[in-house]
């Protein structure tokens, strides 16, 4: 049995610190904002979460170039752990996107271009996660996600820009405001200090959780390699 | 006596020979219409198709509706090759990959711009909605099936080798089909409503971006696909 | 004709083949026996070109896979137990249509020779699909021998064909090895298989655990030096 690294331990209990502290800056630390009252609170983590769910997706996409070039099925292990990390962060996005809509905008959900296109990320997630379920040969499975990270990511951007066409209410956030744009804000030097603890903490968060899902890809290879053993 | 056949031969051998099979049986085509036909007619009721809603949504209910029909080709199609092994004669001919993905692609294209033909004079004749016939309209819809098909080919080529199969491919094909069907859907909607060409000139370059990235993708993640 | 040396062939973590090794003479009929499950298929289709060694080299007609694949696969025909052919298509279409995919020029006379050989001449208008399972099957031997194939690879032939359909299939096998073409093929039934090849291999566990020809077991039988070589 391998042992669990020591640095993976660091990083669990580094992710626990980072989250408190994070949480302290965006619900202490961070003045309220004027306008929207304690419900922007919950916009530290809505950022956090986007950007760690971003830079999954992206991750997964690069993974499955590598992985059709080299072959390395720790590629896939890769890929597949991006998804899986990502479409959840991804969830969580939209759920956290959801509370700050219905005060800000009166509604849970609108057909903005960020929502729609964080809902058809996430239905690529599924779709991914349902044609691996349906491949039994490892090898397969692997080329075939690959090749599905592939399309979706590049889907994904032209999604964006197709649904930009159909208005927009959301706020941009970085970046000069649209003129439609509801429930926009200014950022005093403090909530900018309390989105950057948030960003950093999900950063580090997701990477340990990155960590532990590849080696747990490993050791569910190693299980079915000794299972294999045993049956012959 | 035997040597590679030239890529185009290639491309069009397999073309012609899904449209000889089809031009026989008509089972592709007729399926892809009466369903066509059907979706047609449920829009009709569910949305009360009114002279004033027409005027919307005629675009969108013509892509839906071409969507889904689409699916039941390009699954039907695929099928085809696989359950007799026939994916496998093709594998084993001294050709490129790419011209087996080609090949399939241009067929699935003409059913359905052949399906497109039929339904959109029928469309016109049963909402009295004359405003499609206009050569803009059908150069978005040429655009927008070729970007359709062209990672449907391929999608059904890995859906047929799984499980699930024709469960799986509209799963996979729409989420990833958004932007071309929506650009479509966008651009074909203001030709309709008689907008000037700057105002639906932004959906079309995505379509045509679309399309570019698309064809190229696919032509180039066939080889992962088929090879085994 | 053909040289497999060490071929290692592995789906996911089941090793199917386990360093073969296998060679075959220019004009040799190889008769490949196993059990179910020893790899016979799964060998058949990286001779094919079909799927790729894990690891192990492999070189068919002069040219090494897979690098060279396309170069084999021109020199190469193939039939399996699935006729891959088009049951909307005449007979005469289906070789039509494989005759353009191989690039051979002038295909008429050549398509008429072939059906005359396989014995369905009077047949060449008719749809496949009117075909019973033996003629689909002499069909698919003339589709497999179109393009004049030095190499001639068949998996279990025989499968789902009557009395008479079997014997129509051994003439047209015998006439396709008469050309001085290596042949491989596969079979549950011995009896035929003794009938028509010279050498005898027998595929077990992944590797060759036998191979001789009629001289080897001229006072007994196949049956024994095939019972013999499953048991060491």
């Amino acid at each position: 049995m391998q042992q669990k690294p020591i640095l993976l331990t660091i990083l669990d209990i580094l992710s626990i610190i980072g989250l408190g502290v994070a949480t302290y800056f965006a619900l202490v630390f961070a003045p309220t904002e004027a306008v929207m009252g304690n419900v922007q609170r919950v916009f530290y983590f809505h950022v956090g979460t986007a950007w760690v769910g971003l830079v999954g997706f992206v991750l997964a996409a690069a993974a499955g170039i590598v992985y059709l070039m080299t072959k390395d099925m720790r590629w896939d292990r890769f890929e597949a752990a991006a998804v899986e990390v990502s479409a959840m962060f991804f969830f969580i996005t939209i759920v956290l996107g959801s509370i700050w809509a219905r005060p800000a905008w009166n509604t849970w959900w609108t057909w903005d271009p960020r929502l729609t296109t964080a809902a058809v990320t996430e239905l690529i997630y599924i779709a991914y996660f349902m044609l691996r379920a349906g491949i039994e040969d490892p090898e397969k499975r692997a080329r075939f996600g690959a090749v599905y990270t592939l399309l979706g990511g590049l889907s994904a951007p032209i999604t964006f820009m197709v649904i930009r066409l159909f208005r927009t209410i959301h706020p941009v956030v970085i970046g000069n405001a649209s003129a439609e744009a509801q429930g926009g804000f200014d950022m005093s030097g403090d909530m900018v200090a309390a989105m950057l603890v948030s960003l950093a903490a999900f950063t580090i968060l997701f990477i340990g959780l990155m960590w532990h899902r590849i080696r747990m890809g490993g050791l569910e290879e190693k299980v079915e390699q000794l299972k294999l053993k045993v049956s012959m | 006596m035997t040597s590679s056949p030239s890529f185009f031969k290639a491309v069009f051998a397999i073309a012609r020979k899904d449209l000889a099979t089809e031009f026989r049986s008509r089972e592709l085509i007729s399926a892809m219409l009466v369903f066509s036909m059907l979706v047609i007619l449920i829009f009709n009721f569910a949305l009360e198709l009114n002279p004033d809603a027409r005027r919307t949504v005629t675009a969108g209910v013509l892509w839906t509706t071409f969507a889904f029909a689409g699916t039941l080709g390009l699954n039907r199609s695929m099928a085809v090759e696989k359950d007799r092994g026939c994916m496998d004669g093709l594998l084993l001919a001294p050709v490129d990959r790419s011209a087996i993905f080609f090949g399939k692609a241009i067929s699935n294209l003409v059913f359905m711009l052949l399906v497109e033909m039929i339904v959109i004079p029928m469309y016109a004749m049963l909402y009295n909605e004359t405003r499609i016939f206009q050569l803009e309209f059908f150069g978005v819809l040429l655009l927008g099936s070729i970007g359709y098909i062209a990672v449907g080919t391929l999608l059904s080529a890995m859906s047929v080798q799984t499980r699930t199969r024709d469960v799986l491919l509209p799963i996979l094909l729409f989420p990833v089909a958004v932007p071309v069907l929506l650009a479509s859907v966008k651009a074909s909607g203001g030709i309709v409503a008689g907008l000037p060409f700057e105002d639906y000139v932004t959906p079309l370059n995505l379509l045509i971006v679309y399309d570019v990235i698309f064809l190229a993708g696919s032509y180039m993640s066939f080889d992962f696909v088929v090879e085994e | 004709m053909i040289e497999v040396k060490k071929l290692v062939k592995r789906f996911g973590l089941k090793t199917i083949l386990k360093g073969l090794d296998f060679s075959v003479q220019p004009g040799e009929f190889v008769a490949l026996l196993g059990p179910n499950g020893a790899g016979k298929t799964t060998f058949l289709r990286i001779l094919a070109s079909l799927s790729r060694p894990s690891l192990g080299s492999v070189k068919v007609a002069g040219y090494p896979l897979p690098n060279e694949s396309a170069k084999v696969r021109a020199r190469l025909g193939v039939v399996s137990h699935l006729p891959l052919l088009y049951p909307d298509l005449t007979a005469e279409e289906n070789l039509e249509f494989y005759a353009r995919m191989y690039g051979i020029s002038n295909y008429h006379v050549r398509i008429t020779e072939v059906l005359k050989m396989v014995g369905l001449e009077p047949r060449r208008r008719d749809l496949v699909r009117t075909f019973s399972r033996g003629m689909q099957q002499r069909l698919s031997i003339g589709r497999a021998i179109i393009h004049d194939p030095e190499v001639a690879l068949f998996d279990e032939p025989y499968t789902g064909l009557d009395q008479d359909a079997s014997e129509m299939l051994d003439d047209v096998l015998r006439s396709v090895a008469a050309k001085g073409r290596t042949v491989v093929m596969t079979s549950h039934d011995l009896a035929r298989a003794e009938d028509l090849a010279t050498r005898f291999d027998v595929l077990s566990r992944g590797v060759i655990v036998a191979s001789g020809t009629k001289d080897d077991f001229k006072n007994s039988n196949l049956l024994d030096f095939y019972r013999k070589a499953l048991e060491t």
